[in-house]
């Protein structure tokens, strides 16, 4: 298994393509900071007994006043902002690989469904689709979370994949479309094959390489759905970390010069959609050639 | 089929446009019942007017005069009926009604969202066609890693990051606020018309726009690619036709079509950041308004802005599929 996958077309490709390698290389040492963020941080800045107001607002440790373990500077409530980071790290790739998992497994099932029965059933589906697509994400995001407060990050989720089953559903429905009319899945009618046979075994695994763009651009985008509503105030409670939040609070500080705030928390957010966006752009082009990047 | 007859084509078109309303008249009737069966979920509103120390005699009359001890199905119909007058209640916070309320705020938004889309859309589509022209130069790779940058980077950070850079930094911009307005027609007070105020529209509207302009350069830099290479182009070229008419009429014009719709299904969009970018430079908008409107659970102002919300974005995509049939004449109505 692993030696084909050394040998196969799509790792050498892989290998050829720099930017594809940096989105990887950035997601992977993010991932790592996240899920050892407890091993890692030098702090725990959601408990309050390791917190000092005295450390509020010190500046990076390479500017003056700047003062160890606070690598990157405090905040306003004394909270490390490194640690802050890997804490809103984890949040982020939680909110980010559910959104994907959740919000895939649901539009894949309607989409599939959809266009291979057709008929009334189709229609009525992609009516709903289109209906919740113009309405944007971001917006029924925010207008779900503005009704239903206080759920947490389930809550936050939830949300997101309400909005966003609809990106998956669109994408199955087509490729299920140009797939269904190919001759193995009329060979497997002609034997005799069960429906959900025939969707299961032979339209969904060759209906899955443009779901896979598909995901990927979604998880980034999930990651920044989350960043962004936290940010408003609608999203991840105030006591647990959000890359989003710590940008809203440390927004109030720049005029006052202090940067570090906003800038780190941004910065660490911009490499997790930008690493991701890398690899979906290799996606895209491996699995529709026609595409060159120029 | 007498001379007078209109051409089937514009018959079609008539018919579907027909259907299509019509559709979306059941989609707003659908938005308006779910958003209304949604509410009676939220939060208690007669607390938060009663006040927390009142007697029950008290919320009782609270209740009553907002009309919450009826049926639901008769508050429903209420709803509606009122809704059809342009009327959704009193704020339960400032106590006015909402429908006042949002259109003193909406033509800040929809200045605001019409500068960035305007911008979006010129700049996205001639840096699209430049990019798509010579794909490996040095000027075509800087566009790309720029849009790349503009879809990774969220709607916030960008205008944090232009405040920082404008405002806090270089001193040469406001970052908050609409700046000097001039009333003209009725409410509607203007910022187009003074300096002051085309200062102040600067950073939000960038930040607004950023993300629509990095989306229209690829993908008109990705239809272009495509059409460049399509045997019509080819035949233009060969017939000797100047490069503006083959790039512009030949290949642009069929490119324009999933640009246009990407455009108008970015309404909704549009509108979401609105609410963000507001939210970032004080912009005294409706979507400011529906933030507050959320923090303090005023169920009204958010029923409506849901509403209006829902007619521009379906109206709007009405449009784009009119505007399809202008764009591409092969596409029929049927």
């Amino acid at each position: 298994m692993i030696k084909r996958l050394f040998h196969s077309r799509v790792l050498k490709h892989f290998l050829k393509d720099p930017l594809a390698i940096v989105g990887v290389l950035i997601l992977f040492v993010m991932l790592i900071g996240a899920i050892f963020a407890p091993l890692i941080a030098p702090q725990n800045p959601y408990n309050p007994r390791e917190l000092s107001l005295q450390d509020s607002l010190k500046p990076p440790l390479w500017m003056h006043g700047g003062e160890s373990p606070f690598l990157l500077g405090a905040d306003d409530q004394g909270r490390d902002i490194l640690s802050t980071i890997l804490y809103g790290c984890r949040t982020s790739f939680m909110v980010g690989f559910s959104v994907v998992i959740l919000a895939g497994l649901l539009g894949v099932t309607i989409g599939l469904i959809a266009a291979f029965y057709g008929g009334v059933l189709d229609a009525i589906t992609m009516r709903v689709a289109d209906t919740l697509f113009s309405f944007s994400t971001t917006l029924m995001a925010m207008l779900l979370l503005g009704i239903f407060k206080g759920g947490g990050i389930p809550l936050v989720i939830l949300a997101i994949v309400i909005a966003d089953w609809v990106r998956y559903a669109r994408t199955m429905r087509g490729s299920t479309l140009a797939v269904k009319q190919e001759d193995y899945v009329e060979a497997a009618r002609a034997i005799g094959s069960h429906n959900v046979r025939i969707m299961f075994r032979h339209i969904l695994p060759n209906a899955i390489p443009p779901i896979l763009v598909v995901a990927a651009v979604d998880f980034g985008a999930a990651v920044m759905l989350e960043a962004t509503l936290s940010f408003l105030g609608v999203g991840v409670p105030i006591n647990e970390p959000s890359l989003g939040m710590m940008i809203a609070s440390g927004k109030n500080y720049i005029y006052a010069g202090m940067w570090w705030l906003t800038a780190f928390p941004g910065i660490s957010l911009i490499a997790i959609v930008l690493g991701v966006n890398l690899l979906a752009d290799w996606l895209r082009e491996e699995i529709n050639p026609r595409l060159k990047r120029g | 089929m007498g001379q007078r007859d209109p051409p089937r084509a514009v018959v079609l078109m008539l018919t579907y446009i027909t259907r299509r309303i019509a559709q979306s008249l059941m989609v707003l009737l659908a938005v308006s019942m779910i958003s209304f069966v949604i509410f009676q979920f939220m939060g208690d509103p007669v607390l938060t007017l009663a006040g927390r120390y009142a007697t029950q005699e008290q919320q009782e009359a609270v209740r009553h005069s907002l009309g919450l001890d009826r049926p639901l199905h008769v508050q429903y119909f209420t709803f509606i009926k009122n809704a059809l007058h342009g009327d959704f209640g009193l704020s339960y916070v400032a106590q006015v009604p909402v429908m006042k309320l949002i259109f003193e705020r909406l033509p800040a938004t929809v200045e605001l969202a019409a500068t960035a889309m305007v911008m979006a859309l010129l700049l996205g589509v001639s840096l699209g066609v430049i990019s798509s022209l010579h794909p490996r130069s040095v000027s075509s790779r800087g566009i790309m890693t720029g849009s790349l940058l503009g879809i990774s980077l969220p709607t916030f950070l960008i205008g944090i990051l232009l405040i920082l850079v404008f405002a806090v930094s270089l001193h040469i911009l406001p970052s908050f606020g609409r700046g000097r307005v001039v009333s003209i027609v009725g409410k509607w007070r203007t910022g187009f018309l003074t300096l002051d105020g085309w200062r102040h529209l600067i950073l939000p509207a960038l930040t607004l726009g950023m993300y629509q302009l990095a989306v229209l350069i690829r993908l008109t830099r990705g239809g272009m690619l495509e059409a460049l290479q399509e045997d019509y182009v080819r035949t233009a070229w060969a017939k000797g036709l100047s490069p503006r008419v083959v790039i512009f009429k030949h290949a642009l014009r069929n490119v324009l079509i999933p640009v246009v719709t990407v455009a108008g299904l970015q309404m909704g969009e549009l509108i979401a950041f609105s609410i963000v970018t507001e939210s970032i430079f004080q912009w005294p908008g409706s979507g400011k308004l529906l933030l507050n409107a959320i923090y303090e659970t005023d169920n009204p102002v958010i029923v409506a802005y849901v509403m209006i919300a829902a007619v521009i974005i379906l109206s709007i995509n009405i449009l784009v599929d009119i505007l399809y049939g202008v764009l591409n004449p092969r596409i029929s109505y049927d």
